[in-house]
């Protein structure tokens, strides 16, 4: 187990490397340019050339990449050239309110899913089912924003009883504020997770419950609740846990929209803006994070594996 | 009592309810944050470079009109006015002596020194267009001591108030001198002013939020407030400016009293504040904005001024701010190249543009050309709303008129980067783009990107016209309004003979506020002085 997960950390680092290739070429390759963000729209073309110079814009690109290679190999990864601000600081500002939102998303979906599609399996083909396959499909079906702005408008415009947007950090403002501010966000970011989870769940349960072992401990007389939930979700649990885990690593990388509707000042934001402006440093630095955020939580789901199938060894 | 209003007062007890429920940890906040006065704003952007001389974005501006202050300002009729100066000039016009006001301190705890202001005015007139026409004809530039500043020109230059009272696109805002000598290629790192607020930067958020402080130590003037310049009184503790990406979140959040006041609506999104008695939509200011296409001097076919003069005789105001804007009344259709409105505007040629473009005649005229079908470049950001109709329309037109069009969508940060190419439009150079100006930015030849006929080192398109730099110098030598207004169409005519640009038409952004947001200054900064927060 040990050695296993040395060689799962072991093989970041070539990962990263190759992200980090492609991020830096694949960024010069696109067209854009910082300065004349930073410069403005009345900037002559000598006054943009003198701030491409002293921003190093003009330097080969290999000097530029071997530059930036040596600063991130001691951990620095560079400064905004839009606000000066450094990259770091902005992605600690950013990086919470997105991992906060996702953990509550998580938690809501996975609360409202696991047992939608415990049952939806256990009623297979009775309206129950239907109704949670319906559900499912909606879920996939209506893009988020759609969802954010009919729950905006029915809690926030109609019945007033949430805000319409803003984040407060659990830290500074207490989990009540956050939980005031964040539900909202969570549970439209939820609904497409509910939807996953809730199917794959049911396929899996559905899966498990045709086992003979499931036979045996109804023979045995055991309760139904055990069943399901003791017996039957604990053998179902490998793939579910699957989509749970690759369900928050797009979380953390793929909230834009949410974070737009919502006004959340997550890393999602930050990576549109950074691609708008051609602010490099912060592309590849959030690029670089959301790849180590797969990997780890790749690595994190494949070693929760062997605690809920104890079959599974490394 | 209305239904909305019921409605919304039911609303408002539900959710102070829950809100009291949800939010116990933080019912132990001090009395005090209860007490203060915070404006919560959403502006145009996020702000994002902080050093208002590298710059000319907007944003950056109005964030230097909160915490830095300037030696003199225009009220409401372009009129400079003393602010932190008062002047007196010399009988031949060629000395200029400011004297400081007393009480200017920076937020550091320093006093105030012309010493500032000489560096400050050295840095701003590197990058400032005008700023470098009075630099060609200054002499000495000295603070002869802590409260006088000497400006000795080698030439009369009636148009100095105006220039360094300027409103856009780079006032000379005055910071400690020891921050004035950063070069101008590279960002100031301190932010420091002397201004009515003060920029909190331990809570900035670059592209997200930025607060700003009552300056309790600033002395404002005792004349009222009027456009930039008059007295800068305070009367509130806080101001956030917030970022809202989503355009319908703004809207949603200042109709659930969220926030108190957003710069700049969607004119085809207004509807949804109209209907609430506790929300005020209105301009900000008359003028606005001018949109402008622009062409490409350096390549066929606009290297060929009878091409020019065709592209813009098929173009029509009407039609291209239609899709612009939608609503007339936030729309202005105008040929005046220095903007309706302002003391220069003159619409001398413009009557094609101004009455549904004269088809025929383009055709004519492109006959005349020799127009051998070259395709026109026309470049059309597709992300940023303020800019997206106007390609679109204007494509159609030239096409009517037997131009044969490439209209090429891209994002605007393509867009800012090819028109700096002077490369072929085939080998990935340009022959047209559209962009909006603030009106007090084309209002005066001196300050207009597009009235300079220097070639490559005029603005993009990059004309080279001897005749708009002896006009503008005749500006520059005129010594009365009537004389510059003379010049003025003098200059207007040329362009309309040349097409250096074409005015597409004027526009405004509607602003709206929360209705106990009062006493906000009409202008085209949006400033946060004299407004005050009713309970």
């Amino acid at each position: 187990m040990l050695g296993y997960l040395i060689r799962r950390v072991l093989a970041i680092i070539p990962v990263m490397l190759i992200v980090a290739i492609f991020v830096f070429l694949l960024l010069r390759l696109t067209p854009g340019d910082p300065a004349a963000i930073i410069a403005g729209d009345m900037a002559t073309p000598e006054q943009l050339e003198r701030i491409r110079e002293a921003m190093g814009l003009n330097q080969p690109i290999h000097t530029q990449f071997i530059s930036w290679m040596g600063r991130l190999l001691q951990g620095d990864l560079g400064t905004s050239l839009i606000s000066g601000t450094p990259v770091i600081t902005m992605v600690g500002q950013r990086m919470f309110p997105t991992i906060n939102i996702a953990l509550l998303t998580i938690v809501i979906a996975v609360a409202i899913a696991v047992p939608m599609g415990v049952l939806a399996a256990w009623r297979h083909r009775s309206w129950v089912d239907y109704a949670v396959m319906s559900f499912s499909v909606m879920g996939f079906s209506v893009p988020v924003f759609v969802i954010g702005y009919i729950f905006i408008l029915v809690f926030s415009i109609t019945l007033g009883w949430l805000p319409v947007q803003g984040y407060a950090a659990p830290a500074e403002k207490g989990f009540g504020e956050f939980l005031y501010r964040g539900i909202l966000p969570a549970l439209t970011l939820a609904t497409i997770y509910i939807a996953l989870i809730a199917r794959m769940t049911r396929a899996s349960m559905l899966e498990v419950l045709g086992e003979d072992y499931i036979r045996t401990a109804r023979a045995k007389g055991v309760k139904e609740s055990r069943v399901l939930f003791r017996h039957a979700l604990r053998n179902a649990a490998v793939p579910i846990l699957t989509v749970i885990g690759t369900g928050f690593a797009l979380l953390i990388s793929g909230v834009v929209v949410t974070e737009s509707v919502f006004n959340i000042p997550g890393i999602g934001r930050l990576t549109v803006d950074a691609i708008l402006a051609r602010d490099y440093p912060v592309i590849q630095a959030m690029i670089l994070i959301t790849s180590a955020t797969y990997v780890v939580v790749n690595l994190i789901i494949d070693i929760s594996y062997t605690i809920f199938d104890p079959r599974i060894r490394y | 009592m209305t239904l909305q209003s019921f409605r919304s007062k039911g609303a408002s007890r539900v959710r102070n309810l829950m809100a009291g429920a949800l939010m116990a940890s933080t019912a132990l906040a001090g009395s005090a944050a209860w007490a203060e006065t915070t404006i919560t704003a959403v502006m145009h952007s996020g702000l994002r470079v902080l050093d208002p001389i590298i710059t000319t974005a907007h944003i950056t501006r109005n964030h230097a009109y909160m915490i830095y202050d300037v030696l003199v300002a225009v009220d409401g009729n372009f009129a400079p006015q003393p602010q932190m100066a008062e002047w007196s000039v010399s009988e031949d016009g060629k000395v200029y002596t400011f004297t400081l006001r007393d009480g200017l301190m920076f937020h550091d705890g320093t006093p105030v020194t012309m010493a500032d202001a000489e560096a400050s005015l050295k840095r701003w007139a590197e990058k400032d267009s005008g700023g470098q026409i009075i630099m060609d004809r200054t002499e000495s530039l000295t603070a002869t001591d802590d409260k006088t500043l000497v400006w000795t020109l080698t030439e009369p230059f009636a148009p100095l108030l105006d220039t360094i009272g300027k409103q856009s696109a780079l006032p000379p805002f005055i910071m400690p001198a020891r921050i004035a000598a950063t070069p101008t290629d590279t960002a100031i790192t301190e932010h420091v002013g002397s201004g009515p607020f003060k920029f909190v930067e331990a809570e900035f958020q670059p592209g997200v939020s930025v607060t700003y402080v009552k300056n309790e130590d600033y002395v404002p003037r005792d004349e009222p407030a009027d456009n930039m310049a008059g007295g800068k009184v305070v009367h509130v503790d806080k101001v956030v400016w917030s970022t809202m990406p989503d355009a319908s979140t703004a809207i949603n959040a200042l109709l659930g009293d969220e926030i108190d006041y957003i710069e700049s609506v969607q004119v085809d999104l207004l509807p949804l504040l109209e209907g609430d008695p506790d929300v005020i939509n209105e301009k900000r200011e008359p003028l606005g904005y001018q949109t402008i296409g622009r062409m490409n001097f350096k390549h066929a076919p606009f290297d060929n001024v009878k091409v020019r003069q065709a592209a813009m005789m098929a173009l029509d105001q009407q039609a291209i701010l239609s899709a612009l804007v939608g609503n007339p009344d936030y729309y202005e259709i105008c040929g005046a190249i220095f903007g309706c409105g302002t003391p220069l505007a003159d619409t001398t040629g413009s009557d094609s543009l101004t009455s549904g473009g004269d088809l025929e005649a383009a055709k004519a005229l492109l006959a005349e050309s020799g127009y051998d079908g070259t395709p026109i470049v026309l470049m059309a950001p597709t992300d940023v709303v303020a800019l997206a109709a106007q390609p679109v329309v204007a494509s159609q037109a030239l096409r009517n008129a037997g131009f044969n069009v490439d209209m090429q969508p891209m994002d605007w940060q393509t867009l800012v980067t090819r028109r700096a190419s002077q490369n072929a439009p085939a080998d990935g150079g340009w022959n047209m783009f559209f962009t909006n100006w603030l009106v007090p930015e084309i209002s005066s030849p001196l300050v207009s990107p597009m009235l300079n006929g220097r070639g490559d080192g005029a603005w993009f398109g990059w004309p080279e016209d001897e005749k708009i730099e002896e006009l503008k110098a005749a500006f520059i030598a005129a010594s009365s309004l009537e004389e510059q207004q003379k010049v003025a169409a003098e200059i207007q005519a040329h362009n309309m003979e040349q097409v250096l640009y074409v005015p597409v038409g004027q526009y405004a952004l509607p602003q709206a506020r929360r209705s106990n947001i009062v006493d906000m200054l009409p202008s085209p900064v949006p400033v946060f002085w004299n407004v005050k927060k009713e309970e």
